[in-house]
């Protein structure tokens, strides 16, 4: 195997050939010896990299970067400044529009260093079935040094001076949570995981648990020892199967290995945890449906106070703890509250994870500090809109969050800042919607997520939001006027003044914030006017039967061969047609 | 066998860094190769599995002894499932986005044996994890 760390190749295509890249070989293999780095870098002649215009071409590995037009006059200047110095030789980066794929892979490399890992830190690193391996990356040992050499007070100060707030949405302080579980009376004490997660795009617990289930579970024994509890409980939904199987792994290697149980690390603490599956409903993410559904009840949230601190499940003092919240406090422990502390901004501290998704070209999951800007985010590590359309809005915190406009992206983030604009962190998911994006149909599709998920319990959730929704419908099918949006808006406002829980206190916020920021759109709808339609012109259609295959309410007819036509009562303006169109016989409004 | 102690659970690390040292420092005392596959449900259900398995018939029809598949979580590449990451001794990790079937052959008959990389596969290479 050979040791070298770089690789220069050089094109060995014949257009390469014929400009000169055999001589470029050579000038970099003598260059190299005469420095001394023969033995590091290797010269490779590839194949043709297919931009022969643009050769011959050098591409540098594993720095990933390449350079066009090289002529054996520029190597030496290659080897002295980006072999050294490790700068690149700007005048000879590739820069052409139409083969943004290489630029992509170029920016990728910058971008991905905007984040900073910490609950992701061993997440696609390690093999997660394996505890061996998540020991050698220092598992287990905050646990060791919590029972060994901490007071449970001592772990409940560390956790409050770090800063750290519930990753769940809620944003309450962590530590404060603990020690008022922990300073409530008795004996008999629970420190629960909240895996229900329910935002749609949401799903950083779901990959904490699969990629790194110990995390989780180490974190537990030391809330659990912080807070006087013995006993763990996993509130996981049932759809999320491969979690489930490597928690249970995870649990039976941590028990082998004694560090789940009895006595362990010989300091007389007992903790052991078990998994119980939800049906996965959205309103038991709320803590005290959680524990309701836990206790073999309904899943309908009760008013607070009491708080679980108090009496929570079994009418014991409990804490719920969210998944992401958990995988914080072991590198918490181990690097201590001031570390983590000078991370994030003033009231934030730490990182957030968030899955992007929508139309940008690079979905992710990632985890960046607390204060990075929207803008940072969707433009540099999402790598912008996907089709190169224009950004419209981004929608945060599920169906209980708002939309974020242009105006606010350069926003950096954390609890304050988004509620101050009309949205909220919620779990972390992030929607990035572009230009055909209707704001009404998304308002609409959350609306109708949250009145369906409404447990039904109280009045203004059960059936204010399916008012709400039923308005929002005949807005859509040109039904409405503009005294429905009147009605929205106090529907809206009441809703989130009386509703019992979390879930009915934030379901307006979608229709709020796009009314708000996208008034013309509802007026539209309002006032009647004609639908934004799609339309098919005769002459370029081939009747390839493409647009017909995509349309999502089957509103294109036409027979094969033969122009095709779109019933413009039932088009709902997605633009699957266009986008799919290889004939541009999709006529764009 | 229970860990009763923080000595304790410094031994057996000890002994699991052996396992990692690659990933962490590209360093390996018997020049095993690693390949992670990331094997959270989205990377399954984009064709991990698929993925692992021809990984393991292209490891097992060209002999290699020293490649050892290891599966783990999300990498957080969404945009590019399957994700996987090679791991050599003395060089950076590798990161390929939407490996198939076909493009994890090429990456045992081309990176592994011939130091060649799938070029259009590629996404990133650092040891700073992302």
């Amino acid at each position: 195997m050979s040791k070298y760390t770089r690789q220069i190749m050089v094109c060995g295509g014949t257009g390469c050939i014929a400009s000169e890249s055999e001589v470029i070989i050579d000038r970099f293999k003598e260059g190299l010896q005469d420095i001394g780095y023969e033995e590091e870098i290797q010269v490779l002649k590839t194949g043709c990299f297919g931009f022969c215009g643009q050769g011959p071409i050098v591409k540098i590995h594993p720095d990933n970067v390449f350079y066009v037009k090289v002529t054996p006059g520029d190597v030496a200047e290659i080897i002295s400044e980006h072999l050294v110095k490790g700068r690149r030789v700007q005048r000879l980066l590739f820069v052409d529009p139409n083969t943004r794929v290489k630029l992509e892979k170029h920016e990728n490399m910058g971008f991905y260093q905007k984040q900073y890992r910490i609950a992701l830190r061993n997440c696609g690193f390690i093999n997660p079935e394996d505890i061996e391996e998540y020991i050698a990356f220092s598992g287990y040992e905050a646990l060791g040094r919590v029972l060994t050499s901490m007071t449970p007070q001592e772990v409940i100060n560390v956790i409050k001076d770090s800063g750290l707030r519930g990753r769940g949405g809620g944003g309450f302080s962590t530590g404060l949570k603990w020690e008022l579980a922990a300073k409530s009376p008795g004996t008999e004490k629970y420190i629960i995981c909240n895996a229900d997660e329910g935002d749609p795009g949401a799903f950083m617990d779901r990959s904490i648990l699969e990629g790194d289930p110990h995390s989780v579970l180490e974190a537990m024994a030391i809330g659990g020892y912080a807070m006087g509890a013995c006993h763990g409980l996993i509130y996981i939904r049932a759809e999320y199967p491969l979690a489930i199987e490597r928690l249970n792994i995870a649990m039976k290697q941590a028990r082998e290995l004694g560090l789940l149980g009895r006595d362990i690390f010989g300091s007389g603490f007992d903790f052991d945890i078990e998994v119980k599956l939800g049906a996965g409903a959205f309103v038991c993410g709320e803590e005290t449906a959680l524990i309701h559904s836990m206790e073999g009840l309904r899943g309908e949230p009760t008013k607070k106070p009491p708080f679980p601190a108090e009496s929570g499940y079994r009418g014991k003092p409990t804490s719920v703890n969210n998944v992401e919240t958990l995988a914080n406090i072991c590198p918490i422990i181990l690097k201590g509250a001031d570390w983590f502390s000078s991370i994030g901004t003033a009231t934030s501290k730490g990182t957030k994870v968030f899955a992007l998704a929508g139309k940008v070209n690079n979905v992710g999951l990632v985890e960046v500090p607390m204060g990075t800007t929207l803008r940072e985010i969707i433009f540099e590590i999402g790598g912008g809109i996907a089709d190169g359309k224009a950004f419209k809005a981004v929608q945060t915190g599920g169906p209980s969050g708002g939309v974020i406009t242009q105006a606010d992206l350069d926003t950096p983030i954390d609890y304050e800042s988004l509620k101050g604009i009309g949205s909220m962190m919620g779990s972390g998911g992030m929607i990035v919607m572009d230009e055909d994006d209707d704001m009404v149909e998304i308002a609409k599709f959350y609306l109708d997520f949250t009145q369906d998920e409404s447990c039904g319990k109280c009045t203004p959730c059960r059936i204010g939001t399916k008012r709400m929704f039923e308005i929002l419908e005949r807005l859509t099918n040109l039904e409405g006027d503009l005294e429905d949006l009147e009605k929205l808006q106090d529907l809206g406002k009441m809703i989130k003044d009386s509703a019992l829980c979390g879930l009915g206190q934030t379901a307006p916020n979608p229709v709020l914030s796009t009314m708000k920021y996208f008034p013309e759109e509802y007026e539209a709808y309002a006032r009647r006017e004609k639908k934004i339609t799609y339309a098919i012109d005769e002459e370029k259609c081939i009747g390839c039967t493409a647009c017909v295959r995509v349309c999502p309410v089957k509103c294109i007819t036409g027979s094969v061969k033969q122009p095709h036509v779109i019933d413009e009562t039932a088009c709902i303006a997605c633009g699957a047609c266009y986008d799919v169109c290889r004939f541009d016989a999709v006529l764009k409004p | 066998m229970a860990i009763k102690s923080l000595d304790e659970l410094k031994k057996i690390r000890e002994a699991s860094k052996k396992k990692v040292d690659l990933r962490e420092k590209g360093e390996s005392t018997d020049g095993i190769i690693e390949i992670l596959i990331g094997m959270a449900t989205c990377g399954i259900a984009a064709g991990a599995r698929e993925t692992m398995k021809a990984l393991g018939e292209a490891i097992e029809e060209a002999g290699l002894d020293q490649v050892k598949i290891v599966q783990v979580g999300c990498m957080g590449y969404c945009h590019s499932e399957p994700t996987i990451q090679v791991n050599q001794p003395g060089k950076a990790p590798v990161l390929y986005g939407k490996v198939d079937e076909t493009v994890a052959r090429e990456i045992i008959t081309k990176h592994i044996l011939k130091d060649e990389f799938i070029d259009d596969h590629l996404l990133n290479k650092t040891f700073t994890k992302a």
